[in-house]
């Protein structure tokens, strides 16, 4: 697989959450609107390719049976750092996403990245691939929360352009399970086109 | 009356499934028959009510008088880690029978992120040990009528006419979509 396979697999082919069903916490509970869900896109990003970079460089060093809890605390310092700096940089977005910062620990997509293909490529790769996932992860994650924002308030990016009150549920948790249902039937259906 | 609306609150009116998003990789994950999402929930119970306990002891304790607070990521995965394998351990040593149930679904609890958010807002909500307790034992409550209710429908929808591009996990999302419709005519009731 060249290089550049390994950057777009995360797209489309092996969508962490259409696809591969990843990390449905975060994509369920953040996407009320498109900000919120790039915010989280690219917190999710930065930890998934210094992760993927990390384990990558130390793989030869860890003992196997407790590669697991290496992993989690590898991943959870850059989570510490990226829960830090938003803290005192991003102060609003870091309000509205709450407890799904944290959360990021335990987002089994970084996690399963880290033991499926960084414990097992070189340096470069695990990096590409981070970052090609990472990226996966924020356009689902945009996607998701642009046609919740659009289907609920009538906005896109906070612009408003349907005026009144629109079908609210969309932005209530339940419109979170059925739009991301109809999404993955949607790409079920290009996927096997 | 405090610990009522407490329970009351965790489990309709926020579940935290179905309204809060934490714990979605096991409640899609293993719904697919009523036993083992039975089992699921006895094993999220014991696992969040002790993990909410150690992790309470250890913010008081440990991290605010040392003024730590900002390792408390980290200090709660790695608590919640290990004390998953110490529970594992000890249950097959004293009970088997409760390990032959529960002991396929333990090592699934730590990447569960119900049990690490539990533990975390048990901290923001200024809670004591005691409320802190009941807060976790009224999720896990919470976690598992959701997830028997979701398994309950799933293992009917099985044998429905489906359109084709909807089977599997589609459909099982728009499923959760009705159910957390449902749950919304809790809200105000505490």
């Amino acid at each position: 697989m060249n290089q550049l396979q390994n950057f777009t697999k995360g797209f489309i082919k092996e969508n962490p959450v259409f696809v591969l069903l990843l990390g449905m916490c975060p994509t369920l509970g953040v996407t009320t609107s498109a900000v919120n869900c790039l915010g989280m896109g690219l917190a999710t990003t930065f930890v998934l390719v210094m992760s993927n970079l990390v384990v990558s460089v130390v793989k030869s060093q860890i003992p196997d049976k407790v590669r697991i809890p290496a992993f989690i605390i590898i991943i959870a310092s850059f989570v510490t750092i990226v829960e830090l700096t938003m803290q005192a940089y991003v102060p609003a977005l870091f309000d509205s996403l709450g407890l799904f910062i944290p959360l990021i620990v335990v987002n089994c997509l970084v996690l399963g990245r880290a033991e499926a293909f960084a414990s097992k490529n070189n340096i470069g790769s695990s990096l590409i691939d981070g970052l090609g996932m990472g990226l996966g992860f924020s356009f689902a994650l945009t996607l998701l929360g642009g046609l919740r924002e659009i289907l609920g308030s009538g906005a896109f990016f906070g612009f408003k352009f349907l005026p009144g009150d629109n079908m609210l549920v969309f932005v209530l948790a339940p419109g979170a399970f059925i739009v991301l249902g109809y999404l993955i039937a949607l790409i079920n259906k290009l996927r096997k086109a | 009356m405090e610990y009522f609306v407490i329970i009351i609150g965790s489990i309709f009116v926020s579940n935290i499934v179905l309204t809060q998003f934490l714990g979605i990789c096991p409640f899609l994950g293993v719904s697919g028959k009523l036993s083992t999402s039975i089992g699921m929930g006895g094993a999220v119970l014991f696992v969040m009510t002790i993990a909410t306990m150690v992790t309470w002891v250890a913010q008081y304790y440990i991290l605010n008088p040392l003024g730590l607070g900002f390792m408390q990521t980290i200090v709660f995965i790695l608590v919640i880690a290990s004390l998953v394998q110490m529970v594992e351990i000890i249950l097959k040593k004293i009970s088997p029978s409760l390990f032959q149930a529960l002991g396929v679904f333990l090592p699934l609890i730590t990447t569960n992120c119900a049990v690490l958010g539990v533990a975390i807002l048990t901290i923001q909500k200024d809670f004591n040990l005691l409320e802190g307790v009941v807060y976790a034992i009224a999720n896990a409550i919470g976690f598992t009528l959701a997830i028997v209710l979701f398994a309950g429908i799933r293992e009917h929808l099985d044998t429905m006419d489906v359109p084709r591009l909807m089977r599997g996990v589609p459909i099982a999302l728009v499923v959760a979509g009705i159910l957390a419709l449902a749950f919304m005519g809790f809200t105000g009731l505490v």
